[in-house]
């Protein structure tokens, strides 16, 4: 027997059972920033077998007093090329296969397909969702961590050994928050500051919860969301539930949502995220209001057909085609109302007009009508 | 109904405070309205809502001693 892993195979309930769990496991960190550091080093040393790691990120100053695989001698450096050559010195027999890009809609289904967990340790709202989502579709389970300022959030989602029944779909991220913020409504590490020690705690928590997934020790976080607050020394758990009206993630879903609205934008308006969602009732006033104008942003193929929007622009096309709006007021629609308050966001950020998002959706105005 | 409320991450931007001591509100959509006049910035914040550290998705009846949790999402890493 490696002595390597000899201190965590006498521990009670662990055994050689465990450890071949480990060696046979396939992790995806997405991220290898202040989260993705820890995570990735204890995995290794807990000797988890294949490890993937994404980033398209290279090192800077302003990464250090966190990303504690980094050193000042390698600014500029691809981070999962750093990480992945220091992983094989620690220990050469774990596969660390290195993607040195980020996430997109475009890569995400190929790469996630590969592994059995997938670990969040990005740094950004649409990073989060994307993973969520894609989990969702691929059914794999996913450990989501992140960081604001002093505090900390860990959870466990879409793991289906957390459900009594094949019926039922485990709660994901879209089930606590359906709709992303817009950029700038909650500051990044960036604008609003981190500090080092916090991350490394999450992170290590989150190497803990694969861990525990990965041999069937003990109760992983699912179901729960665990709130660290470092500077009161106090945790906040909440026991979280499936929506009763969950967000129907599905390949139309996915394809259809714009996970990067704001690619390529200048970030200068703060009011970015000031849309109104508005109830079905306020909308039937509003669409009846000539200085209205509705707008649907469903792809074509997507039905029921509606004969009370004044114009289809698809969410795909809403870059390109947001021209063609007239100088109204705008309310934006589409199936579950999550892509029409991206979109309205846009249309706000581009055109600066007033703009709704009918809350729920289609869904919503169709069972108010029935 | 006297409560207390606690809000989280950078909820505390819009509110100042962390916690609220002794708030009266019947219900948790009354709670909204009140600290939605009280403090604006929240109207447009996303964040659930927990009561005694439950989840909740619809208005629920709120009684003394209830804790009410507003959480929003953490995004950094």
């Amino acid at each position: 027997m490696n002595d390597r892993y000899i201190r965590q195979v006498i521990l009670p309930g662990f055994g050689m059972d465990a450890q071949e769990k480990l060696l046979a496991a396939k992790v995806l960190i997405v991220g290898m920033g202040g989260l993705g550091c820890p995570v990735l080093q204890y995995l290794v040393a807990a000797g988890v077998g294949t490890i993937g790691i994404m980033d398209g990120d290279t090192v800077s100053m302003s990464n250090l007093h966190r990303q504690l695989l980094f050193h000042a001698g390698e600014l500029g450096q691809p981070k999962v090329k750093l990480a992945a050559e220091k992983m094989k010195e620690q220990d050469s027999s774990i596969l660390v296969q290195a993607y040195p890009y980020a996430l997109t809609v475009s890569n995400a289904a190929e790469v996630v397909a590969d592994y059995d967990l997938v670990i969040d340790a990005t740094d950004n709202f649409m990073a989060k969702y994307l993973i969520n989502d894609v989990c969702v579709l691929l059914n794999k389970p996913w450990i989501y961590g992140a960081v604001s300022q002093y505090q900390g959030q860990l959870s466990v989602f879409n793991w289906r050994e957390g459900v009594a029944s094949d019926q039922l779909q485990p709660i994901n991220y879209r089930d606590l928050f359906p709709v992303s913020p817009a950029p700038h409504e909650i500051a990044t590490c960036e604008e609003a500051g981190v500090i080092g020690v916090l991350p490394g705690i999450i992170g290590t928590m989150q190497a803990a919860e694969a861990i525990k997934i990965i041999t069937g020790l003990g109760l992983p976080l699912y179901g729960r969301l665990y709130n660290y607050d470092l500077l009161q020394a106090r945790s906040y758990e909440i026991a979280i539930v499936k929506r009763e009206d969950p967000v129907k993630i599905d390949q139309a879903f996915f394809e259809a949502m714009n996970y990067d609205p704001f690619c390529g934008q200048p970030e200068e308006d703060p009011d970015m995220h000031d849309i109104e969602e508005i109830n079905v009732d306020t909308f039937m006033q509003l669409r009846a209001d000539p200085d209205v104008f509705v707008l649907d942003v469903r792809e074509k193929h997507e039905y029921p057909a509606i004969d009370f929007a004044d114009a289809q622009i698809p969410m795909s096309e809403l870059q390109t085609g947001m021209a063609a709006l007239p100088d109204k007021s705008i309310c934006v629609i589409c199936h579950q109302g999550i892509r029409s308050v991206y979109a309205a966001q846009l249309i706000r950020a581009r055109r600066n007009l007033t703009v709704y998002s009918l809350k729920g959706g289609l869904t919503a105005y169709f069972k108010k009508e029935s | 109904m006297e409560i207390k409320v606690l809000f989280f991450g950078s909820l505390t931007d819009a509110t100042a405070v962390a916690a609220l001591n002794e708030v009266t509100a019947s219900d948790t959509a009354a709670l909204q309205e009140l600290l939605h006049q009280q403090y604006p910035a929240l109207r447009t914040a996303k964040y659930f809502i927990a009561v005694n550290r439950q989840m909740i998705n619809k208005n629920t009846t709120l009684k003394t001693g209830d804790v009410v949790a507003l959480m929003p999402p953490f995004s950094g890493g």
